[in-house]
């Protein structure tokens, strides 16, 4: 003879959560490897302002790469620093003067940590600078940069850019 | 009975976990570095004389960006001062393929040659040897200029261009020789190909002129 019980009060069973830190923990671990710290914060607008091209080429190791960003001050840089475009070095507004002594200061830098780690050894040598630019820029600050750079021998460069969908122009 | 190590309680292990996630989420950005990759020329000495360097007329190809972001270009069969206008990127596309190969040998783009490819370095000598003799033309450059108003956008499409013929030439030039893609040659067959082909972009002095 069936019972049917009707009110009857049953608790639903408790999750059993014990394996959730280890999936957050893989997340946690799988972010930390596709990831890499933030250079820098930018104090001109160039997040999504840079040039747009198709044929690209990943950089070398991040640790060799310099960047020098070109573009007009963020909001709120504006009073300060006005609405032209400006150069900014690590954390700094600077000019283009200022490049070739930031390239050999980086170079001596580079230099010193060699000598701690001899696996380091001649890496300032592989120096390389990415100019990461406003597509809107002139090119005659970009010209004045890389004059600069050819000064200080930091020949190895390259022009920041996103990829761009093939067949759209 | 053994007493019992009494159980940690872990479940806040989870929220920990979860604050590290996120606070590495908010101070790493998951952009790679990319670029159109450049080799500058190095500096010129101050006091030497300026020489101008002898490029055969033949060999070279002027590409010049004004400041309202037209294209221009002058070869071999121009005068010096003269520019001939290209209308789209494709055009120029085609005109630096066509300058790179010179498949009809043509006078004023650069000479084509059948000869053996050598190299410095002797292991590449060998193999570049048995690669054969390869019909292809020598010493090309291609010399970017631009104005002081030129928009950085419209420089780097044509460098971008520019770098896409180089790529269509060599795989073009691998599929004909070894029958296979450039990126799916050895290592080896790959240098051959850029020694055939050598991607020779002058960063040139800037210019004013009007």
């Amino acid at each position: 003879m069936a019972k049917i019980r009707k009110n009857d009060k049953r608790e639903m069973p408790a999750l059993n959560t014990s394996s959730l830190p280890d999936i957050i923990f893989m997340l946690l671990f799988f972010f930390m490897s596709v990831t890499s710290l933030k250079e820098v914060s930018y104090r001109v607008d160039i997040a999504d302002k840079m040039p747009k091209v198709t044929e690209l080429t990943k950089l070398e190791k991040k640790s060799l790469v310099r960047h020098i960003y070109v573009g007009k001050p963020i909001q709120q840089y504006v009073k300060q620093w006005g609405t032209d475009t400006r150069i900014q070095l690590d954390d700094q507004f600077a000019e283009v003067k200022d490049i070739g002594e930031y390239i050999i200061n980086e170079r001596a830098a580079m230099d010193a940590a060699a000598e701690k780690n001899p696996a380091l050894a001649g890496q300032s040598a592989k120096l390389q600078v990415s100019i990461k630019a406003d597509k809107e820029t002139k090119m005659g600050i970009i010209t004045d940069i890389k004059q600069e750079l050819r000064r200080v021998y930091a020949l190895k460069i390259s022009y920041a850019a996103t990829q761009r969908p093939l067949g759209l122009d | 009975m053994a007493k019992k190590i009494p159980q940690i309680n872990a479940s806040s292990m989870a929220d920990i976990s979860f604050l590290l996630l996120i606070f590495f989420l908010v101070t790493t950005s998951m952009d790679v570095n990319k670029g159109l990759v450049r080799r500058l020329p190095p500096p010129a000495p101050e006091k030497q004389e300026k020489t101008n360097v002898d490029i055969n007329k033949r060999n070279l190809l002027v590409v010049r960006i004004n400041s309202k972001n037209d294209v221009y270009y002058r070869d071999g069969s121009m005068e010096m001062g003269d520019l001939e206008k290209i209308n789209s990127l494709d055009e120029l596309r085609a005109l630096v393929k066509e300058f790179i190969v010179n498949p009809k040998n043509k006078s004023h783009y650069p000479k084509l040659v059948t000869e053996v490819i050598t190299s410095s370095n002797e292991k590449e000598n060998k193999a570049f040897e048995e690669f054969g003799e390869v019909e292809y033309t020598k010493d090309h450059i291609i010399s970017v200029q631009n104005d002081v108003d030129t928009q950085y956008q419209a420089y780097l499409d044509v460098q971008n261009e520019l770098v896409a013929a180089y790529n269509q030439v060599r795989e073009e030039f691998s599929l004909s020789k070894f029958g296979r893609h450039f990126k799916d040659l050895t290592d080896m067959e790959q240098k051959f190909v850029q020694k055939v082909y050598p991607q020779k972009i002058s960063e040139a002095e800037p210019k004013n002129y009007n």
